[in-house]
């Protein structure tokens, strides 16, 4: 009999004051029976609307049915056929707007917590089950993944799958891109990044840190002196963009980049920690996306009293419900349609204070976005002795500069076609790189298509 | 893990390192850095490539101990392990072209102005050396400057060695005296490299500067290394680290690179009084 509560069990939390003095995880997960309770929700739709919203198309009611058997192992054998990283999905997907807005428990109540239940899922395993992933018999075709994330990751995962010999390399000392050294450790535990990892390396994928393509090794070279058949870019956007106003270079200025790679990558939260970081204790962060949460949240853990500037309202915030909620509760003041003029110096040669221009939304234009525009005359400066730029990044030019022949957009996104496929024959590219800045499980949904394409390309290759 | 093969120290303060890396080797030029890690805690720094051997696949760094990190790689030896080294980075000195060039060292700088210096030699260039530091005993690589110069000239800034001056007045006089360089090259503190810039901006001659700045990853992704040149901002990282020194700000970058002096200081006390040793 189906559990017809309107609303989702709750997910057990920290204490937010707590937990705005420490870096351990916010959301704790549900207990087994929780999870069943949940799963309990889910009526088994026919339609199954929930899968055409996930990006990788996991078989949602299938595994929701085991888990409300109390099958965890089987719910999770039935994940993993469409997803390399339920553990770390499970923690970071929007949910909200993917498949659980198209749950049918949500028309009147809330939908079934699909995401919640996915990550007890891949919890559980990790943590009883003993089967651990045994490499396949080699194909003897190899492939190399450009970048670690969740697109490379993905695409290394289902390559290996199918026996491909699959080499990664990684620019940073640390495989795992983003998940690594942006999504900090309160929502995301760097020992699942890593447990995903070594199952990964358990079927046999090889990582290679220290490599950056483009400097180390080119794809041109990968190709011809390396013998890798087919090449898969996943580098991601990692460059920062500024603001260009006056004081943007004064000392505490960080892009959330730089900040947040200090914090996670480098554990300058840690109080023995080899990198040092800025510890404000008044911080602004300019910006409104998860980025923007993330790094105001951790400021926040260093002691700070933080306020995210941003020149539109509540409403468009583009970063997740969840994450404005939990940034508000752990005390992160918002100062809405506000746009920074100017950064000022201290004397000292730190920044002293932000001027701030207040905005309001035009009318809707054509397109029906209201526009923020400045109020003439209203300018205010705000008192901080660090500031955080979360503006958004853009693809990594190193790779499109050593790869001759391979077309990029003008704002730097790879061109490539719905497969992953770009305009050099071979070489694949997906997430970020190809799409600017966007969610982890984009960057896996295209990660998971090139490797289908690189499979069925190798294979026509070989037969002609 | 990359193995140091060789070390030597070359004054009391500066070591020289050649690491087991082979695909560095392979691709390295002059003007190009590494980022290393020392051990598994370790934070990133990034040094420039002193000398690189294709064949042996080596990479020799040359690094002056200022703080902790560096103290930290200081006691290390022949045979241990760097954790990670990760490179060639940035754009190599671009030396095509150039007849006529002076290349101005100052302290561990030399270290890098000396594969550049050598370089222009081996294409056929004029090179005339300054090479700056503040006493004798501080003085690295003058045998090997002399091979490769048409001209060196020493200085100090006690008189202990060469000329008692700072390296600009040298610089000053050739220019004076009516030598035409196509480029002048300084890599040296950037109190000294503003100082180099300003002393040849009202001759005219092009005076590239190699920046040194701090960064977390060296690909681009932090804009920690950010510098102002002609009114923009750019990566040293990916950008240069070389750039036109009559355009860049030095005070920023000078204001810049002291952000974390505090915290620096602090770590390397600590770390000397882990190794026992007197905080110089």
């Amino acid at each position: 009999m189906a559990n017809m509560s309107l609303e989702k069990n709750p997910m057990p939390s920290q204490d937010p004051v707590e937990r705005s003095r420490n870096f351990r995880e916010v959301a704790l997960g549900y207990s087994e029976e929780q999870a069943i309770d949940e799963a309990k929700r889910c009526l088994n739709c026919k339609n199954k609307p929930c899968v055409s919203g996930c990006p990788v198309k996991i078989y949602i009611p299938e595994f929701i049915s085991k888990v409300a058997e109390g099958d965890f192992e089987g719910a999770y054998e039935i994940i993993s056929v469409s997803s390399s990283l339920p553990a770390v999905c499970g923690r970071v997907c929007p949910q909200e707007s993917q498949c659980e807005s198209k749950c049918v428990r949500g028309i009147k109540g809330e939908s079934v917590a699909i995401g919640r239940l996915e990550r007890f899922v891949a919890d559980w395993h990790n943590q009883n089950s003993k089967n651990s992933a045994r490499k396949p018999s080699s194909n003897g075709h190899k492939v190399a993944v450009i970048g670690s994330g969740p697109a490379g990751l993905t695409c290394a995962g289902d390559l290996a799958k199918k026996g491909y010999e699959v080499t990664v390399f990684e620019a940073l000392h640390l495989a795992g891109g983003v998940l690594v050294y942006g999504i900090p450790e309160f929502r995301l535990p760097k020992s699942i990044v890593q447990k995903e990892i070594e199952g990964l390396k358990a079927l046999g994928v090889n990582i290679q840190t220290n490599v950056v393509i483009g400097k180390t090794i080119t794809i041109d070279e990968l190709v011809s002196e390396y013998g890798f058949e087919a090449v898969f870019i996943g580098s991601g956007a990692g460059l920062p963009k500024f603001m260009n106003i006056p004081g943007e270079n004064l000392k505490g200025v960080y892009s959330a980049n730089e900040f947040l790679t200090r914090i996670n990558l480098m554990k300058a939260y840690k109080e023995d920690g080899n990198t040092p970081i800025q510890r404000g204790k008044k911080v602004a962060v300019v910006g409104g996306g998860n980025v923007a949460m993330d790094a105001a949240r951790c400021a926040r853990r260093l002691g700070a009293e933080v306020t995210i500037v941003y020149r539109r309202t509540e409403k468009e915030l583009p970063a997740r419900l969840e994450e404005v909620e939990h940034a508000k509760e752990e005390g992160i003041v918002f100062k809405l349609l506000s746009s920074p003029l100017s950064i000022k110096d201290n004397g000292e040669g730190w920044v002293g204070s932000m001027v701030c221009q207040a905005m309001k939304l035009s009318e809707p234009d054509d397109g029906g976005r209201a526009r923020p525009v400045p109020i003439e005359g209203e300018t205010f400066e705000i008192e901080t002795d660090a500031v955080i730029m979360a503006l958004g990044t853009s693809p990594n030019p190193l790779i499109k500069s050593t790869t001759e022949g391979l077309e990029t957009q003008k704002w730097g996104g790879i061109v490539a076609d719905e497969s992953g496929l770009t305009s050099r024959v071979g070489i694949y590219a997906g997430g970020d790189a190809v799409t600017g800045a966007a969610t982890v499980i984009l960057a896996m949904g295209a990660g998971k298509t090139s490797a289908a394409a690189i499979d069925e390309y190798i294979k026509n290759k070989n037969n002609n | 893990m990359f193995e140091i093969i060789r070390k030597k120290e070359l004054n009391p303060t500066v070591t020289l390192m050649e690491i087991n890396a082979p695909l560095v080797a392979k691709k390295a030029q002059p003007g190009q850095f590494i980022i290393l890690r020392v051990d598994e805690e370790g934070e990133r720094i990034p040094l420039t490539v002193a000398d690189y051997d294709r064949e042996n696949g080596t990479v020799t760094i040359i690094f002056q101990v200022v703080g902790a990190t560096t103290e930290k790689l200081n006691h290390l030896n022949e045979g241990d392990c760097l954790c990670d080294f990760v490179g060639p980075l940035g754009k190599e000195t671009e030396t095509e072209g150039l007849k006529k060039v002076a290349v101005v060292g100052g302290g561990v700088g030399c270290a890098i102005a000396y594969p550049i210096a050598k370089k222009l030699h081996e294409i056929g260039c004029e090179v005339h050396t300054i090479s700056g530091f503040r006493n004798k005993d501080l003085v690295i690589l003058e045998d090997e400057f002399k091979a490769v110069s048409d001209k060196f000239i020493l200085t100090t800034d006690d008189g202990s060695a060469g000329e008692k001056c700072v390296v600009t007045e040298p610089l000053k006089r050739l220019l004076d005296s009516g030598e035409k360089y196509d480029c002048v090259i300084t890599i040296g503190p950037l109190i000294m490299m503003k100082f180099v810039c300003l002393t040849t901006k009202p001759y005219g001659v092009k005076t590239i500067a190699s920046m040194n700045p701090i960064m977390v990853d060296g690909t681009g992704m932090c804009g920690g290394c950010r510098l102002t040149v002609g009114g923009k901002t750019v990566f040293a990282c990916v950008d240069g680290p070389d750039f036109d020194g009559h355009e860049i700000d030095f005070d920023e970058a000078m204001a810049r690179s002291s952000t974390y002096k505090d915290f620096e200081r602090k770590a390397h006390e600590d770390t000397c009084n882990l190794f026992k040793k007197e905080v110089k």
